[in-house]
């Protein structure tokens, strides 16, 4: 990679390892087919058709690649639950529905080397047998929606796509389908029923499992944009070799998107659990801003649950004894960072300095997933839409100190209690937002206020009587 | 409101090839998948998506026109009123937020004497400037956290619009319409 240059101010950090990335920012790179070509591109899919299928998904799950898109399973795995009988077509979507807040990396990916997903997709769609592919991408991108068009209809015109794809004997076709800006779309249940032509309600599972009875009660499988691309590296390294980057059980890269208050915010592609959470702030990302001290971090995109920068950590080791270890020294993995009550989600790290209020930030959150919810079910619907009320008055400083347990009252009575994990998303910040600042909201809220006046308390009276 | 800016709906030759082309993507008895596909044609052309609109879909795909209907009332990125000439749709989100996409909200208001006080995130989220030619909109996010606060007018995607560049971004459009 060192004949590869970057544009000026776009150079990629020492610490970074660019696999996904490689071509992001680089110097002379172009979207077209043609540069993807002559700089090897589609190399790998013709190495893939020389490989059974199921030996594809085998390396796939030897990689240990987890799913980039917030739950990070085992995408691998995911393949092998196709029922091993199944005479029904089966999908696969390219869920490019990005959407939590945060998360700004496969917008990158589209824009600037579409080839590198498509390449993975077809090789992808060849290992789980799919001959129809959907590319769901959100409305939001419309430039994206252009140039992914473009890249499948060159990819079709040398066919990569189409019948006898390279004289493999492989058929397959890609279509893109936009979105119309519902977050629950990135759901994957949600996204098949809006793929159907129906309002987006995620479905139950079970027995609903995408990979038995997905779009069109198919088997389908639903994979983020960045672990398909993935897909295409692990068949060009093989495997193990991918699975020598990053650390056990946590292999390969990843794109951090690092936003909020940091020096320099951006993407930054590493390997997984390689740098800690220090290294990345205050190193790659230079820090807090002047005069400023970091307050908190959500590590994994709004839904996962906030950090607080100046908190140790009790831990785990594999072999059962315990470590302490400071917020600065969390290895950015999926493992390290879900032990300590968090997740690493999409990868998408939201900082705020000490000029933030918490407030603010909870009720933004909250505006947010209410605004959201699909309203399938009760507890979401009704409880994202009070968990909003009531943090509109802790931020306009009209709330009881009562509302702070309130609040986290309605947050217990969504999680756990949906069809689909929204719920979790929607509830998880609050109660984490409420668990490491529980004192600082208490002190936003005041007895002094219209809610305990004499007057409300009369109006109270009658209710009780 | 609906203003002149947009042509009144009507299914033109090639906005049925463009629709019949879309609808093939999917297997023959799974027409349905395509109306989204149908009604983003629609909006595009058309800037919004009426009753007339709604039933030509149904009519398309073998659906009752309440089918359709409930898709174009459930997904924000669908509109039943026409937005002005220019849409802008501001990020309201977390990370644009601490960057200052409120008070760019604010500024853009002021500058095209948009009233947003009768506006609401889920009923009436798209406010219109008297003119007609342009309208806001607070959108969640747009996935471009690092590069705040961003906005999209129309199909065009900006970033790094701070209150101070809100003028700079209206005169991209139109340079006339200064207030």
């Amino acid at each position: 990679m060192s004949n590869i240059t970057y544009l000026p101010g776009k150079e990629p950090d020492q610490r970074e390892h660019r696999l996904i990335f490689k071509n992001i920012d680089r110097e002379g790179w172009d979207n077209s087919i043609d540069c993807y070509i002559k700089d090897g591109g589609y190399e790998q899919l013709k190495k893939a058709f020389k490989m059974e299928p199921q030996a594809i998904t085998n390396e796939v799950k030897t990689s240990g690649l987890r799913g980039r898109g917030g739950a990070g399973f085992p995408t691998g795995v995911k393949w092998g639950f196709i029922p091993p009988n199944n005479t029904k077509p089966v999908y696969l979507i390219c869920n490019c529905d990005e959407s939590e807040p945060g998360t700004f990396k496969d917008r990158y990916i589209v824009h600037q080397d579409p080839h590198q997903l498509i390449e993975g997709m077809i090789i992808s769609c060849f290992a789980v047998g799919a001959n129809t592919a959907y590319i769901y991408i959100r409305e939001e991108f419309p430039e994206a929606s252009g140039i992914l068009e473009k890249a499948i209809e060159d990819a079709r015109a040398k066919n990569f796509l189409g019948e006898d794809i390279l004289g493999s004997g492989f058929n397959l076709e890609i279509y893109l389908h936009r979105g119309a800006g519902a977050y629950i779309c990135g759901e994957e249940t949600g996204l098949i029923e809006s793929l159907e032509g129906k309002r987006p309600y995620p479905r139950i599972k079970p027995p609903y499992f995408p990979a038995a009875l997905g779009l069109y009660m198919s088997p389908t499988i639903v994979n983020n944009v960045e672990s398909l691309c993935h897909v295409k590296h692990i068949i060009g390294m093989g495997g193990e070799e991918y699975a020598k980057l990053g650390t056990p059980r946590n292999t390969g890269t990843r794109i951090l998107c690092v936003s909020g208050d940091v020096k320099k915010p951006g993407y930054y592609e590493v390997e997984v659990g390689k740098i800690t959470m220090g290294e990345l702030l205050n190193d790659i990302c230079g820090g807090p801003k002047d005069g400023r001290n970091f307050k908190a971090v959500i590590p994994g995109g709004s839904s996962a649950k906030i950090m607080r920068c100046e908190e140790t950590y009790e831990i785990k080791n594999p072999d059962g004894s315990q470590r302490n270890l400071s917020f600065y020294d969390i290895p950015m993995d999926f493992d390290t960072i879900a032990a300590c009550g968090s997740m690493a989600g999409s990868g998408g790290v939201i900082v705020m300095d000490d000029s933030r209020k918490i407030s603010w930030v909870l009720n933004n959150i909250n505006h947010f997933y209410a605004h959201e919810s699909c309203g399938q079910c009760t507890p979401c619907r009704e409880g994202s839409m009070w968990m909003r009320k009531i943090s509109d008055r802790i931020a306009n400083g009209e709330a009881t100190p009562e509302d702070v347990q309130t609040l986290e009252d309605v947050a217990y009575q969504i999680d756990g209690r949906t069809v689909c994990a929204f719920g979790e998303a929607a509830s998880w910040p609050v109660e984490a937002i409420i668990s490491k600042f529980r004192d600082e909201l208490e002190a936003e809220t005041s007895e002094d206020n219209e809610y305990l006046s004499d007057e409300a308390k009369r109006q109270l009276s009658f209710i009780n009587q | 409101m609906d203003n002149n800016t947009f042509p009144p709906f009507l299914v033109t030759p090639e906005i049925d090839d463009e629709a019949n082309k879309r609808i093939k993507q999917y297997p023959e008895e799974k027409k349905r998948s395509a109306v989204l596909p149908l009604l983003h044609i629609i909006q595009h052309n058309f800037g919004f998506i009426n009753t007339e609109a709604t039933e030509w879909v149904a009519s398309k795909l073998e659906l009752e026109p309440m089918q359709v209907h409930e898709v174009v009332s459930f997904y924000p990125g669908l509109r039943e009123h026409a937005p002005g000439k220019y849409h802008m749709r501001v990020c309201r989100t977390l990370s644009c937020a601490m960057t200052g996409s409120a008070e760019l909200m604010e500024r853009l208001c002021e500058l095209t004497g948009i009233d947003r006080s009768k506006s609401d995130s889920h009923h009436n989220p798209i406010a219109v400037s008297p003119c007609g030619q342009w309208s806001v909109e607070f959108a969640e996010c747009l996935a471009s956290c690092g590069t705040g606060p961003v906005c999209m007018v129309n199909d065009d995607f900006h970033e790094a619009v701070t209150p101070d560049n809100a003028q700079g971004l209206l005169d991209k459009y139109d340079s006339a319409s200064k207030s």
